[in-house]
């Protein structure tokens, strides 16, 4: 199982959750990552690879632009189509929006300002690989952090993505309650987390890799564990 | 390049005076030319050269069994164990972050980072202490939103955590604001890297962004006080990239793994010319630098431009000449400029060279070692309030209200919303939920505690004391997180030294850390001075802010402002009631008297008690030292941050129960304990004095037989300020 798997995390010069993730997904998955430079050209055999958080060209513009021309960026969308399972975290959620594997857009918070604070995530959504060992409704605990975190779409991208059971984790309250009072960031029906058409690719602005440890929620062990399954 | 003829009036421009126009030419044995002049400018500027204060520095303690590195070099470090070290120190940027709060104060933070990383050591926690002016004055506004969004940008970029600090608002900062950033670092013991240049031969590398025409001059701008024109500095601020910064990070990391490097500084204020000086004063040696080879941003710069420009995110380093291709090719993996622009020389002498031909050359030891060191006279200022007798005092409810829902003692959410704490995955505690921000080793079972403290209020009325007060209180702060308190960090912010009276009060602020500090085994070991913090002749509150660190050896022993249901709250420490300079007086604008005295034994005394009980009992649950508002204003913070109500009884012997609630004596702390008679049992053995005064029980905050109010309306009073000042 996966002791043998491979799982790559991208490193862009401006990526500054990649330890943290590093640390999580052996921590929970029982998998040291390989560390991927972001101009890598070529990207052999791997079983999942994660783009973590930060600012991967220090994002002066929209988050996420300038990474879309990396080598390394090209090669994922290459995978992807491949079928191999990949997941953007904050800045990589970023990324695959602007990369166009993921729909929709991530644009300024509400308000303006950048926010750091617990979320309560809900899965509405478990009809996918990715979440299927979690159960539908159930509330997890993670961390924001980003100042462009309104996940932006129009009416009928949004129709597409409830048709196909595409939203996955909406923001809400401890209690499941999802609504304005609990939208940390203006994002559109409260999404924080959407997946591709085909499944294969997912995309969430809270940080599960900062919710495993004894000091913190301790939710993202169950999120990685659920992904640990599909590899 | 032209001849400049040097007239009285440049020399005047360059904050030099005539007397020290005389001894550079002395030095010289000749007359400078404008490059020369500039150098000695930025070299002797206050910022620099610390004139007024380093005769008074000089008698801080500085050594302990813990301290590795003390003042002198980028940062301090001290030893926490198993081979690894904390390397920290604050740092102001208050003449920028008022002319530009957005770049002033990102750059700040920006500075200090490199202070750290320099010296091989990882950021790992960022705080900052900050003053603005009246809340009514047009001014504050802005420069809260913009310096608070600049320091979050720019350690949020780069990822490092911010994780605490104090914002504070007084009207003697209206043109005046303070802005110092503080931050620590982890470092392997053995590899430490210092800025000492050695190796005749040795090449000198420059690293980072481009050098452009910004911040020419910052050092001496720093040096000065403001007047009404002070808007036309703004070219004389620098512009931050956290992005560069976020590389240099990781190259410099990089490159420390092998061992390339022989010394390293950060081109912080004036640029090059006091990283190549203080390299070379430091190793004795000599530089020739090839400015022609500095990348520069802007076209046709000269070499005073090159010398002076403070722009960002730049390195300079000596390396072994055989890891020159190594040390290029890892910068070249960042996309960073790396040049060598010089080698290191027997001479003794900083010899500039631009397009083959010689612009400058100075004795570096003569020039450092000369710097002018001054004992300016100072004077005590008159006290003008006299003593006032008290006949009703003012209602305690209503007074609870207002510090609660005040600018001062509001909730700082808005604040710190805006920096990422939790990256990095080591915050235990950050901002509101302990006394001092809880950061865990990685990888470790253990943790640091850190904070920021200063009460300007009372260092105005008397600055020794009030210097005393503010680092027991941040000895007090980390022994209340769980924290055994190692060492300081000072950033001395005061008004013009060549006043008498401001030069009062910064000998006398000095005399009192180093009394405390001695007093408590709690070291400086590094620190920076800030002077010249007036506009128009209105000089700031003294605030000599105090950065303390401490080690929590194991995890377990971290404490918060935590409460259980049914768990009995104590108070550890002798109450007297002192209401003088109170925030109860202040905020019912009684203001008269001095600060509440304090007794280094006691404060001994009741800290390692409370040391003890965390590290040898399970029965603290949480805790909180008692400072500004006293027991009164300590227990709402506890309810507020646990959601949870507590029944307090005020123990019969006090007659006046106004000054047993709001009383700022010092050396004392609030505990909730699970067993309340194995604390009264050790209290007893030790000696120490400790009352017994409620419950945590209900929804409100219950003073009984005087005053309760429901927790929600606590918790909304103290939460609504910030939001509501920055909704318009």
């Amino acid at each position: 199982m996966a002791g043998k798997k491979d799982i790559s995390i991208i490193i862009f010069p401006g990526s500054n959750c990649d330890r943290d993730l590093m640390v999580a997904i052996n921590k929970c998955m029982g998998v040291m990552p390989k560390l991927v430079w972001h101009k890598t050209y070529h990207i052999k055999k791997t079983d999942m690879i994660f783009l973590p958080g930060g600012f991967s060209f220090g994002d002066y513009l929209r988050a996420g632009t300038i990474a879309t021309k990396s080598p390394a960026t090209k090669e994922i969308i290459r995978l992807s189509k491949k079928g191999v399972p990949i997941i953007g975290i904050c800045n990589g959620f970023q990324i695959l929006t602007e990369c166009k594997l993921l729909d929709g857009a991530l644009i300024k918070n509400f308000g303006q300002l950048f926010k750091c604070k617990e979320t309560f995530l809900k899965v509405v959504n478990n009809k996918n690989k990715f979440l299927k060992n979690l159960n539908l409704n159930s509330i997890l605990n993670f961390p924001i952090a980003h100042s462009q975190g309104n996940f932006h779409i129009d009416e009928s991208g949004l129709k597409k993505l409830e048709d196909n059971n595409q939203i996955v984790f909406k923001y809400s309250s401890k209690l499941g309650k999802v609504d304005e009072f609990n939208n940390p960031n203006g994002s559109v029906k409260n999404i924080a987390g959407i997946i591709n058409k085909e499944k294969n690719v997912l995309g969430l602005m809270p940080h599960p890799e900062r919710a495993v440890e004894k000091n913190t929620s301790k939710d993202g062990i169950d999120f990685f564990k659920s992904i640990r399954e599909i590899i | 390049m032209k001849k400049e003829v040097i007239t009285s009036q440049l020399i005047k421009n360059h904050g030099l005076s005539d007397e020290e126009f005389s001894l550079i030419i002395k030095i010289l044995n000749r007359k400078p030319n404008l490059l020369e002049l500039g150098i000695f400018s930025v070299m002797w500027s206050e910022h620099c050269s610390y004139k007024s204060t380093k005769k008074w520095l000089k008698t801080l303690p500085t050594k302990g069994e813990r301290v590795i590195c003390g003042p002198g070099e980028n940062a301090g470090i001290i030893d926490i164990g198993n081979n690894d070290a904390i390397v920290f120190k604050m740092e102001s940027h208050n003449h920028p972050s008022f002319i530009e709060p957005y770049q002033g104060a990102a750059t700040g933070v920006g500075g200090i980072m490199r202070d750290v990383f320099t010296m091989g050591a990882r950021p790992i926690a960022n705080l900052n202490s900050l003053r603005f002016g009246d809340p009514s004055n047009p001014k504050t506004k802005n420069l809260l939103r913009g310096v608070v969004k600049g320091i979050g940008d720019y350690g949020n970029c780069v990822g490092i955590p911010t994780v605490g600090g104090e914002c504070f608002f007084n009207k003697s900062y209206n043109k005046n604001i303070l802005v110092n950033a503080m931050c620590v670092g982890l470092v392997n013991k053995k590899k430490i890297f210092y800025s000492i240049a050695k190796g005749i031969g040795n090449p000198i590398i420059y690293v980072g962004s481009k050098t452009g025409r910004d911040g020419i001059h910052g050092a001496t701008m720093a040096s000065a006080e403001f007047d009404t024109n002070s808007s036309n500095q703004r070219p004389q601020v620098q512009v931050g990239d956290p992005f560069i910064e976020k590389l240099l990070l990781e190259s410099c990391l990089e490159l420390m793994k092998n061992d390339s490097i022989i010394a390293i500084q950060d081109m912080g204020a004036a640029g090059l010319t006091s990283s190549s000086f203080e390299m070379a004063s430091k190793g004795n040696c000599g530089v020739k630098l090839f400015l022609d080879k500095v990348p520069c941003r802007e076209k046709n710069m000269i070499p005073y431009e090159i010398m002076l420009s403070e722009t960002q995110e730049r390195m300079l380093m000596i390396i072994k000449p055989d890891r020159k291709k190594q040390t290029f090719d890892i910068f070249k993996k960042w996309g960073l400029d790396a040049v060598e622009i010089g080698k290191i020389t027997d001479t003794g002498q900083m010899e500039l060279f631009f397009n083959n031909k010689q612009v400058a050359c100075l004795p570096i030891k003569p020039l450092a070692d000369s710097a002018p060191e001054y004992d300016r006279p100072s004077l005590k200022r008159k006290k003008k309030s006299p003593k006032i007798k008290i006949k009703l005092y003012p209602n305690p409810k209503e007074s609870l209200i207002k510090i609660l829902s005040s600018p001062n003692h509001s909730s700082k959410e808005w604040i710190y919303r805006q920096f990422d704490s939790s990256v990095m995955c080591d915050t235990i505690h950050s901002s509101e939920e302990s006394d001092a921000a809880v950061i865990r080793i990685h990888n470790t079972n253990k943790a640091i505690g850190i904070t920021c403290d200063c009460n300007p209020i009372f260092c105005k009325s008397d600055p020794k004391l009030g210097a005393e007060i503010s680092v027991a209180e941040s000895w007090r702060n980390l022994i209340a997180s769980g924290a055994n308190p190692i060492a300081i960090t000072d950033n001395l912010n005061f008004g013009n030294p060549e006043k008498k009276e401001v030069m009062y009060e910064i000998k006398e602020a000095i005399k009192g850390i180093k009394n405390a500090c001695t007093k408590l085994n709690y070291p400086v070991v590094s620190g920076n001075v800030s002077l010249y913090n007036e506009t128009n002749s209105n000089s700031i509150l003294p605030t000599p802010v105090i950065g303390g660190v401490g080690l929590i050896e194991k995890i377990s022993y971290v404490k918060s402002l935590k409460m259980k249901k049914g768990a009995k709250v104590f108070v550890i420490g002798k109450t007297s009631g002192h209401l003088e300079l109170s925030i109860f007086y202040q905020i019912n604008n009684l203001m008269h008297g001095s600060p509440p005295k304090i007794n280094f034994k006691n404060e001994i005394k009741n800290g390692n008690f409370l040391k003890k009980l965390i590290r040898q009992t399970k029965i603290i649950i949480g805790c909180h030292d008692v400072s500004e508002g006293g027991i009164c204003l300590a227990i709402s913070e506890l309810c507020i941050r646990s959601k949870m109500g507590v029944e307090i009884k005020i123990p019969e012997k006090y007659n006046n129960p106004v000054k047993w609630l709001f009383g700022e004596d010092q050396s004392r702390y609030i505990v909730i304990v699970d067993d309340e008679k194995q604390l009264k049992k050790i209290a007893k053995k030790d000696n120490i004095i400790v009352e017994e005064i409620g419950e945590v029980k209900g929804n409100s905050l219950n003073f009984k037989n005087l005053f309760q109010i429901s927790l929600d309306e606590i918790i909304k009073m103290n939460s609504s300020w910030f939001y509501n000042y920055l909704k318009k």
